[in-house]
């Protein structure tokens, strides 16, 4: 076991974890944020992307004790006070989600694609989408929507 | 699935991470990235009891050229090096201003390698020392003709990028030794370079990958070409026949043909789910053509410059 600190959402957390914890199950199953979604654990279906120090990352290919000290953002944080952030509003105006499981993930890297020298083009768009797998939308939805925030 | 267990160390210098690998011995795996091992390790397909975590280390993450035109003379003979720290992301590789000027391959080919958050995580040197005989930055750097610098218990030594891939995801390094840096041959004079794939989708593992390198001299004749493939053998594979094919020539259609057929003369792939033997053969015969016309065209176009010298 180590101890670990992290800033989860502007909110600081200091745990005993076991070393082979991933950061997915720390953020799922230690701190009770269960926004991040897991479905493959090999990185391939972006599912459980999170923000490390405002980077998109694999939660489940990360460590929790690699994360001391770090930042990880996750969907929870995205909400605030006055209501959903703008790209969770457009996704449920674009009907962007059914099952709502991929969700998370592309939230998370729209979210960096907002933090970017934009706007970014359809073609960048749809490439950054291929890393993550939605099974029920057919993406058109969530294409609409993200072109609308971070698109031209 | 989760990883067993395993005892995790986080050196925060080169000689504690070194140390620390020759304690583990045969039990201990450098975690970088970790986007090729954890995959390994939540599958169980791999599980060492020692991980060392090198991403604490600095200092390995810097991107410089190195060689002719600096006071200090360290580059060799007249030839120059974009020096990419192991622990340097993908990601930042991908953009970095000074990787575009002097090797515009790597950024190429680093944009279908994964996706951006894969990118962000995993490094420059995982993804040589995974040796992944599909990855990108291994074939790109047996074409650029680079090498790597290997830390290990009897001190540093380069290893040339063709003595450094022996096997399926194996390169020659030695027990406790850790890839520190990849040397990149800067782009100089009339050189060109040109890269190619398929995949099933975009930063999916490609079906085939063909990148070249290409050196013209004064007279517009090919002085050098460097032909490598990727995912059609057990590691990625130079192909020096095309090269030899190409030699001498202006790299005109019929050259470049024959030098596409010594490359799929040269590969014997397998049956794969999505894509059967014959059509990855056929693949490599159509990519060697478009990455070595990529690469004689960029070529021209810097002697056209005036750029050969
Ligand atoms: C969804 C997904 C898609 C991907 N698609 C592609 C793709 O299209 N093309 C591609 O090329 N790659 C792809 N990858 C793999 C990715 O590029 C990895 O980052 C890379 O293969 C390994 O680099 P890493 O830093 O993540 O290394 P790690 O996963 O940390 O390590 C990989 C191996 O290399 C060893 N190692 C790492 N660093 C060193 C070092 N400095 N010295 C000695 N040994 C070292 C480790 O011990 C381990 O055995 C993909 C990965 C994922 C998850
Ligand atoms: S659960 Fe992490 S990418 Fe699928
Ligand atoms: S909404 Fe169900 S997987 Fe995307």
């Amino acid at each position: 076991m180590r101890r670990i600190e992290v800033d989860v959402n502007g909110s600081r957390h200091v745990r005993h974890v076991d070393e082979r914890r991933l950061l997915s199950d720390f953020l799922r199953h230690d701190l009770g944020l269960r926004g991040t979604k897991v479905g493959c654990e090999h990185g391939v279906c972006g599912a459980c992307t999170v923000l490390l120090d405002g980077a998109a990352v694999r939660s489940c290919l990360l460590l929790a004790v690699q994360v001391d000290g770090c930042r990880v953002d996750t969907v929870e944080g995205l909400a605030g006070p006055e209501g959903l952030h703008p790209l969770q509003e457009a996704l449920h105006r674009h009907h962007g989600l059914q099952c709502g499981y991929c969700t998370a993930g592309i939230l998370m890297t729209a979210v960096e694609m907002a933090g970017e020298a934009g706007p970014h083009s359809v073609e960048e768009i749809k490439q950054r989408l291929s890393g993550h797998i939605c099974r029920c939308t057919g993406y058109a939805g969530i294409v609409a929507a993200l072109s609308e925030v971070v698109g031209s | 699935m989760k990883p067993a267990p395993f005892r995790y160390e986080r050196p925060s210098s080169l000689e504690e991470a070194l140390r620390a690998l020759e304690e583990a011995g045969d039990e201990g795996r450098v975690l970088a990235g970790g986007q090729s091992l954890v995959p390994m390790l939540n599958m169980r397909l791999a599980a060492p009891s020692v991980l060392v975590d090198v991403n604490a280390i600095s200092g390995l993450d810097e991107i410089a050229t190195e060689g002719e035109g600096e006071a200090e003379g360290e580059g060799e003979g007249d030839r120059r090096y974009l020096v990419v720290g192991a622990l340097a992301r993908q990601r930042t590789l991908e953009r970095s201003a000074l990787a575009a000027s002097c090797c515009p391959v790597l950024p190429e080919c680093l944009s279908v390698v994964g996706h951006v958050p894969t990118r962000n995580r995993g490094t420059v040197g995982g993804s040589i020392a995974h040796a992944d005989p599909a990855g990108e930055l291994p074939v790109a750097l047996l074409a650029l003709g680079g090498e790597v610098e290997v830390a290990g218990p009897d001190g540093v030594r380069r290893i040339g990028a063709d003595d450094l891939f022996v096997g399926f995801l194996t390169t020659s390094l030695g027990a406790g030794e850790m890839l520190v840096r990849c040397r990149f041959p800067a782009r100089r004079g009339a050189v060109g370079s040109g890269f190619a794939e398929v995949a099933p989708r975009h930063g999916d593992f490609a079906f085939a990958i063909a990148c070249a390198s290409v050196a013209l001299d004064e007279s517009g004749r090919i002085a050098g070409a460097r032909l490598a493939l990727g995912a059609v053998a057990d590691r990625p594979l130079l192909v020096p026949a095309a090269g030899d094919v190409l030699g001498g020539s202006r790299g005109a259609e019929p050259a470049l043909r024959a030098a596409a057929a010594a490359a799929q003369a040269a590969v014997d792939p397998a049956d794969s789910l999505h894509a059967p033997a014959g059509y990855r053969r056929h693949l490599v015969g159509v990519l060697a053509g478009r990455a070595l016309r990529q690469a004689v065209a960029k070529a021209s176009e810097q002697l056209t410059k005036g750029g050969s010298r």
